[in-house]
Parts: C-alpha cells; structure tokens; sequence
C-alpha cells in the first residue's frame, strides 16, 4: 500500500495522487519491470520505489521550501535579534546572526523591562497570565460541558432560544458588549479584578464551548442516553457517570482551544484586568509601544517571544489535535 | 409530572447560562443600542436624541477611513489567505516527505497571538533598521520599502502579516478536506485525461465547497474583530491611516470619552455582522436541522 501510495509522478507531471491506479500508473509510466512482477501480487505494483524527480516535483519542493521560509522568517529575525546587543542592531543587518550573542536582553525583558509605570519586566504578566488562564480555562469548560449535554441530550424549555443566542453571539463583535459589561462588572465590583477578567472570559468562551460539545453529544448514540434514563439515571448521575467518561477527545480539544484563545487575548485583558493583574499580552505591548524613551528592539524581541512561548509550546505538544481544534472553532452544525 | 420534573434538573443546570445570555448578551446589547440613541458623553445619560450620533459618526472622518480600512483588509486578508492556505495544502497532499515538518512549520503562527505577529512585523518592516536598511547594507542603495510609514499603504502590510498568521489555518482546514476526497475520482479523472489543474479547478475546488465555507468565516469574523494587530503593528498610524472600526469604538469608550458616538460605532458594527450572518445561520441550522429532521 505505501509503496502504491508513494509512487511520485508517473503521470501528468508528478502531481498524481491516486493510491490505488496502479494498473494505470505501471502501463503509463512504462515500468516494465514492475509489471511483469506484478503479476506475483495481483495488482500491487512491485520492486523499488520509482525515484524519477520531474520537474514538476521538483517545483513543489522549491514552492513548499519557500513558503516554509516564509513562515519560519519573522520567528528566525525574533530570535537572532534578542540575541544581539543594541550597537549590532543599529547597524541595520536585520537578518545576520549575532556577532557576539548575548542574553542580556532576555534578562532585561524578563525582570527589568518597564511595562508602564512599573520596571518589573514580563514576568509579572507571566504570572498574571496564568492566574487568568487556569480558573477561566476550568470554568468556560465546566460551564460548556454543562450546557452541551443539557441542550443535546435534555433539550429543556428555551434549548432552541439560548442555543441560538449563544451561535450569534460566537461571531458578533465584542466592542458592542463592552461598555455595559464594564458598568455591570463595576456596579458588583469586579471591574478591574481577576475575577472580573476571568468571568469576562468565561461568558464570552461560553458560546465557542457549547457548541464544540453540543455537537459532539449529538454524535453520540442517543439510546445510550435512553437505556440510562430507564435505569433511572438523574441529570447530574448521567452526566458523571456516563458522557463525562465519553468526553475525553473534546476535553482535550477544548482545552487546547481554550488555552491558546486565552492566553493570546488582548483586549478583555486591557480593558478588565486591571493594572494589578494585566495578562503578558498587554504588558508586552506596553514595553514595546507604550513605553517613552529610546526603543530596545533586542529587548522587544525577548519579550515577543517570552509571550509567544505557552501557546507554542500548546501546539507543538498537541499537534494534530491543534487543528482538530481549529476545525471544530469553525462552528459547523 | 415527570416531563417537568427532567425540564427542572436540566433549567436548574442552565441557571448560569440563562443568567450570562439574559445579562451579558442581550441585556448589553440592548443598553449599548440605548446609549446609542442619547447625548451621552463620560457617563450614559438618559435622554433620547435619536440617530443624532448615527450623523455625527457618518460624517467624522475617522470612523470613515475605519470602515475603508477594514475593508482593504478584509479584502487581501481573506483572499490572501485562502489562495496562499488553498496552494499550501494542494502542494502539502502530493505525498510529500516530510509532510508533517512542513504542517507545522504552515501553522505555528496562528499558535501566536495577533500582537505577537504585529509587533513581529512592525520589527521586521520598519524602515530604519528593518528590510529595506538591510538591503542597503547589501548594497541595494535604491531599494526603498517605507510601506509602515506611508499612510497610504501601511494597512497592507497590516493585512500582509493577517496573512502570514492565518494562512496555516486555511491551509489545516483544506488539507482535511482534500484527504476526505474519494480516491476514485482522481482515477476517473486520470482515465479521462483530464489535466490536474482542472480537476483543482472544477472538480476538486467545488468540492471542498464546505471547507472554504468553514474558513471563510473563521476569517470574517477575525476581520470584523481585528484589533490588537493594529494596535500592536502600527497602533492606528501614521497618523489615523490605519484604523479599524473595533478601534474606533475602543478609543471614543475609554479616552475620548464619547460613548454615545462609539456605542453608535459598536452598533453599526452589530448590525452589519447580523445583517450577513442570519440568513447564513438560519440556513444552516434551521433549515439544514429541518432536512435532517424528515
């Protein structure tokens, strides 16, 4: 099978992707060798893998190592950056590697950069971050997990009416909810608080999570559901004891989706956190754009990559999950 | 009895859902829509002065160039992003070594935040210490690429990095449709001697319909929402020439201190969003849930 399905460009110039023409392939590309033993095993094309590089194969290598070029560009400048001293970035050789690298500038951004009115460094958002992200990621999830399994598998008065609501609400544009969400938030005085920010987080996760497990609720069996209620299963029993030990797949996806989402947010973190407790988002952002002064790009630099590093290393640990997430963000019924 | 004794359980579970929906959803929308309407300035007062801030915004120069603005970019940002995703996952499904490299490689920008990205490129494409100084040192005296000082083209480049973030999103989405296709097709299509672009073309582009859908509005609403990639890349500069509507409202709430006029913005905003999204919505799900239903 890997052999069929690896055979490169017999036909129209190596973009062929069939994995089981290999009667087509073999007669086509003329391999006559592998024909007359292929007899031995049915159809199976047989002998060593085809290694003709076309052209056109070759273009597809060269499109796919640019583009990843392209890609990795701006993480590669990033990194030789923070590594150099000021002196070498005022020469202006963007894309050399350091002459004599140090890692001055991540010290700087970590402990000593000035983040506003404080010269703490990144660090105090690191942590801020994190007291932000865990509770909301915990909570946003809970509350999904409730919802999908109430509106899938109970479907009680006004299922339909909030299920709507919530689908809007995953692509409306915060800006409208903002400023009453800052009055109500103030008027129980959450405003500017990590519980505040954390409950922003959780109402507005709430739509993505709902639908992310309400759809996979729906795929499960439905009599599984029926065979329990018989048995006498309560709401919270069922739930415990038959769809939470189901839900592993999406409680990873959620979570995915979830951390990277909350840990990358900008404007709830500006807006309702507060100064004592600013996600790394904002606080990055204050020493590169807001701060007065003469610009540290080493230090900048540092910086980004300091606050790029939780979700990247989310993706990397999480790989084909990440885009099973991503696929599952795009709200399909 | 026992109908509404299983609606109860279940009503009591949905409390906190039923209170953020009443409150946080409809109840905001609601009083942004009041404040909308009055002559509130700092603080929401209570008189109604009808669409008098509609006027204003319509005729304030910056919400005018937001609007522009988020449509150059929705525009290369989502065409960008779905032809460069599209030729990434065609080229990434031609049984390729190293396949998995290259997906991740694609993808791990969109792991990043919008303000990682902005501030990545502001470094890169600002032109003092940037690109088009390091092509000086090269030797290329004449190359110029000032684009992120120029307020006639710097919202490309905000665009441009959109692009570079989301491609690998489109890319991801695609591949998993591409892989759906039955195999049978490509043979059909071999034995008829039809070239491979057109198959991409009218066989295979047709149907990932769906798929393009899916990323379609992933893109849109990122569009609609874009925020802190401008703040981060050029913070709405040089000068205004970069703002965005989700700026403009941001800036007129909390340092301008106009409510009513960004709450008019915000609501403009609600609108347009809903005025596209509800047929789509309703066909999907209700219509869609009807057919499935029979």
């Amino acid at each position: 099978m890997t052999e069929a399905t690896d055979s490169p460009g017999s036909w129209a110039g190596g973009t062929s992707k069939s994995a089981t023409s290999a009667p087509v392939d073999a007669a086509t590309a003329g391999a006559a060798d592998s024909r007359a033993k292929g007899g031995l095993r049915g159809t199976e094309p047989w002998g060593p893998k085809p290694t003709r590089i076309t052209p056109a194969r070759i273009g597809i290598y060269a499109f796919l190592v640019v583009a990843a070029l392209f890609f990795l560009m701006p993480f590669y400048v990033m990194v030789i950056t923070s590594l150099k001293p000021m002196s070498e970035i005022r020469l202006g050789n963007l894309m050399s590697l350091p002459d004599a690298p140090t890692v001055e500038a991540w010290v700087e951004a970590w402990a000593h950069a000035c983040t506003g009115v404080d010269c703490n460094g990144i660090q105090v958002g690191l942590m801020n971050s994190f007291k932000i992200l865990i509770p909301s990621v915990i909570l946003s999830i809970t509350l999904g997990a409730v919802n999908g399994y109430a509106l899938s598998f109970w479907r009680p008065w006004g299922a339909n009416f909030i299920f709507a609501v919530l689908l809007l609400g995953a692509f409306i544009p915060y800006q409208v909810y903002l400023y009453p969400l800052v009055m109500m938030l103030s008027y129980i005085g959450l405003y500017n608080s990590l519980p505040g920010i954390v409950a922003v987080h959780t109402i507005f996760g709430l739509p993505i999570m709902t639908l992310l497990f309400r759809n996979y609720y729906a795929g499960l069996p439905i009599d599984l559901f029926k065979a329990a209620r018989i048995d006498g299963g309560s709401f919270w029993t069922i739930f415990f004891y038959l769809i939470l030990p189901m839900s592993g797949p999406i409680l990873v996806v959620a979570t995915i989706l979830q951390v990277t989402g909350i840990w990358n947010d900008f404007l709830f973190g500006l807006i309702f956190a507060g100064r004592e407790s600013q996600p790394m988002t904002v606080l990055l952002n204050n020493v590169v754009n807001v701060t007065t002064g003469v610009r540290e790009y080493n230090v900048n630099m540092a910086a980004t990559i300091l606050t790029a590093l939780v979700p990247l290393f989310v993706y990397f640990i999480s790989g084909r999950w990440f885009v099973r997430g991503i696929a599952s963000g795009a709200v399909k019924g | 009895m026992k109908l509404r004794l299983r609606d109860l359980t279940a009503q009591f579970a949905l409390l906190p859902t039923w209170a953020i929906v009443v409150f946080a959803y409809i109840g905001t929308i609601a009083w942004s829509i009041r404040i909308s309407l009055s002559s509130s300035r700092i603080l929401p007062s209570d008189d109604f002065v009808g669409l008098k801030s509609y006027y204003r915004l319509f005729s304030t120069d910056r919400w005018i160039i937001s609007v522009q603005n988020v449509a150059i970019f929705g525009v290369i940002f989502i065409i960008g992003a779905l032809v460069i995703g599209f030729l990434l996952a065609v080229m990434l499904d031609q049984r390729i070594k190293g396949e998995s490299l290259f997906r991740t490689i694609f993808l791990y920008p969109y792991a990043m935040s919008f303000v990682v990205t902005g501030l990545a490129w502001q470094w890169i494409l600002n032109p003092s210490l940037g690109l088009q100084q390091m092509m000086h040192n090269l030797g290329w005296e004449s190359f110029t690429f000032d684009w992120l000082a120029r307020g006639d083209r710097a919202i490309y480049l905000v665009a441009f990095a959109g692009i570079w973030q989301a491609s690998g999103l489109v890319m991801a989405i695609l591949l998993a449709g591409l892989r759906g296709i039955d195999e049978d097709l490509w043979k059909a299509a071999r034995i008829d001697g039809i070239p491979t672009w057109r198959v991409y073309l009218h066989i295979v582009i047709p149907l990932l319909a769906g798929m393009f859908a899916t990323a379609l509005v992933l893109l849109a609403t990122a569009v609609v929402k874009v925020y802190d990639l401008v703040v981060a890349m050029t913070g709405g500069g040089p000068g205004v020439s970069t703002e965005v509507p989700a700026k403009f409202v941001i800036d007129y709430l909390f340092n301008r201190q106009n409510i009513a006029l960004a709450t008019a913005a915000s609501t403009v905003m609600f609108i347009a969003v809903l005025v596209v999204l509800t047929p789509l919505l309703y066909h999907q799900y209700i219509i869609g849930r009807r057919r499935a239903a029979a």
